[in-house]
């Protein structure tokens, strides 16, 4: 049930645990009760929103940004990741297998003010060897949702047998 | 000198349109319809047999296949049925790749039926089965399930129909228009009827992977003593949304196949390519697609039936493809009346059950192939709707 519970909040987190309940076919307490749990063992972390900035801003860039790094003794990379994570322009941080260690994913108002944040205080940290910065032209979908729509009219005839 | 109306046969002449058509002419020229009334997926077909389709066409891989479908596919075919109901079928010789389930159904009949025999049609159901027997020559005899069988087949129904004339039964489960599914203890007792008579069984299964529940899909095919006299129908359009890729196939024994093929050889040569090769790349990697379609339909047909229920209609727990079949009994009003009134009245379109056969008099079919949101929305106007009703009765 946890694993359905799940993938109704990922599409849509304004379900209610009554809707959520009918859905599955199981009582709210029980889809209640089990929310809880997610939340106490970290497993659901936050109810967000799907937002396409780039319809409400015009001032707005996303950067993807490759940082090498040298892993500190007995912490690995947590803590350049805690260093880099604190900041708050920084929206997602993931460790990477391939050609570099970390990819910072940020939001600024226009290029200077990311390429000011990655020469000021990213580059400055003293286990960064190396940065690769990328921005984003368009998003064509996020989080599984297309944003880049252009018709979604239903075709289908309004009744057929 | 003959008007160009004489040269229609009898036969064809005499065919009345399906009621749902008549009822379609009306709603499609009706602005702000909510619909409810559609029998096919709301899904895009998954992309993967999309992107097949494209790489098809852009190899201009267009050409007739086989008449029997490529055999890619039919091992495919083949290979789907052992996983999903574990029944074995010879793709060099069991199975024929058709236009849709609909050509099956037509071409089994074409096959089977000689003059002078009877075809039992359970009902209600999907409404090609009479037409298709009555163009094979033969005479359909209806066979009504009941709702207080929640429209499963039981033996009582056929029994007084059998005659010395009864060639085969056609049956559509999980069901169009009811919802109803046979799970194995069903089927047995049918079993138990059919087994030592020489009557054929075809088994129109297109919504197989429509079951709710816990419920898997049984088929008649399952039990040894039916395989050989049983013709399987199923397809493509409901389980991998791809109504529109007209792709179907028919399974049974060899012999019967292969008299098959030849109609089908005369009337269409072969299934539509580019379909053909798209759903083999559906068989091999969609069975995720087909299982998230699944459990969307199961989360929606609980929220409609709960809303049938709350607004005081009759509605069985219906475990298959993507219809309930609440009962407008209370309302006092006959099917056509209630759906006529409630598409004027209130915009939602639904089907009249007795347009599906007289058995659903008394009940309307209610598609949960749509959005939740516009499941909630149909609801809300139905409900204002019955509530009114009532009002007028009293």
């Amino acid at each position: 049930m946890k694993k359905d519970i799940l993938d109704i909040l990922e599409n849509d987190s304004r379900k209610t645990v009554e809707e959520i309940a009918l859905m599955l076919g199981k009582t709210p307490e029980e889809v209640a009760a089990a929310i809880a749990e997610m939340e106490a063992d970290n497993i659901i972390c936050g109810y967000s929103t799907l937002i396409n900035w780039e319809n409400v801003k015009d001032d707005f860039v996303t950067a993807m940004i490759e940082v090498k790094v040298t892993p500190k003794r007995d912490m690995g990379f947590e803590h350049i990741a805690r260093r880099i994570y604190g900041f708050n322009e920084v929206k997602n941080v993931y460790l990477m297998s391939g050609g570099y260690d970390l990819l910072v994913m940020m939001e600024g108002r226009n290029l200077k003010e990311i390429s000011t944040f990655v020469s000021t205080k990213l580059s400055a940290l003293d286990s960064v060897l190396s940065t690769a910065t990328h921005f984003v032209l368009k998003r064509y979908k996020e989080h599984g949702v297309i944003f880049d729509k252009n018709s979604e009219n239903d075709e289908r005839m309004i009744v057929s047998p | 000198m003959k008007r160009p109306e004489d040269f229609v046969s009898e036969k064809v002449h005499t065919m009345p349109f399906s009621g749902i058509r008549k009822f379609f002419d009306v709603a499609n020229e009706m602005e702000d319809v909510i619909s409810l009334g559609v029998g096919e997926p709301d899904f895009d077909t998954p992309w993967p047999i999309r992107e097949r389709a494209i790489y098809t066409l852009e190899k201009g891989r267009t050409v007739y296949t086989s008449n029997a479908g490529l055999l890619e596919l039919r091992e495919e075919i083949s290979k789907y049925m052992r996983r999903t109901v574990n029944v074995d079928y010879d793709p060099k010789t069991q199975v024929l790749v058709t236009v849709g389930g609909s050509e099956a159904v037509d071409v089994a009949m074409r096959t089977v039926v000689s003059p002078g025999d009877e075809v039992l049609v359970v009902e209600p159901s999907y409404v090609c089965y009479k037409p298709c027997v009555t163009l094979a020559g033969g005479t359909p005899i209806v066979v009504n399930t009941k709702a207080e069988n929640d429209f499963r087949l039981v033996p009582e129904d056929i029994l007084d129909k059998l005659t010395d004339k009864t060639k085969a039964i056609i049956c559509c489960y999980p069901n169009n228009p009811t919802g109803a599914i046979m799970e194995y203890a069903d089927w047995a007792k049918i079993v138990e009827v059919l087994k030592d008579r020489d009557i054929l069984l075809i088994s129109d299964e297109i919504y197989s992977e429509l079951t709710y529940g816990d419920r898997k899909h049984v088929s008649p095919a399952q039990f040894s003593e039916m395989k050989d006299k049983t013709i399987v129908v199923n397809g493509f359009s409901k389980s991998f949304a791809m109504t529109g890729w007209r792709l179907g196939f028919a399974l049974g024994d060899p012999e019967i196949i292969k008299e098959m093929t030849k109609v089908h050889q005369y009337v269409i040569m072969c299934a539509p390519t580019v379909s053909q090769r798209a759903a083999i790349e559906g068989l091999r990697v969609c069975d995720d697609d087909v299982q998230r379609m699944r459990k969307q339909y199961d989360m929606r047909r609980r929220v409609m039936r709960r809303g049938f229920l709350d607004m005081g209609l009759d509605c069985f727990d219906a475990l298959g493809a993507f219809y309930l079949f609440p009962s407008i009994q209370s309302t006092g009003l006959r099917s056509e009346e209630f759906c006529q009134r409630l598409l004027m009245e209130e915009r939602v379109a639904v089907v009249p059950g007795n347009a599906l056969g007289d058995a659903g008099e008394g009940f309307i079919r209610c598609s949960y192939a749509y959005s939740i949101e516009d499941i909630k929305k149909a609801l809300e106007r139905i409900a204002r709707f019955v509530k009114k009703l009532k009002t007028e009765k009293e």
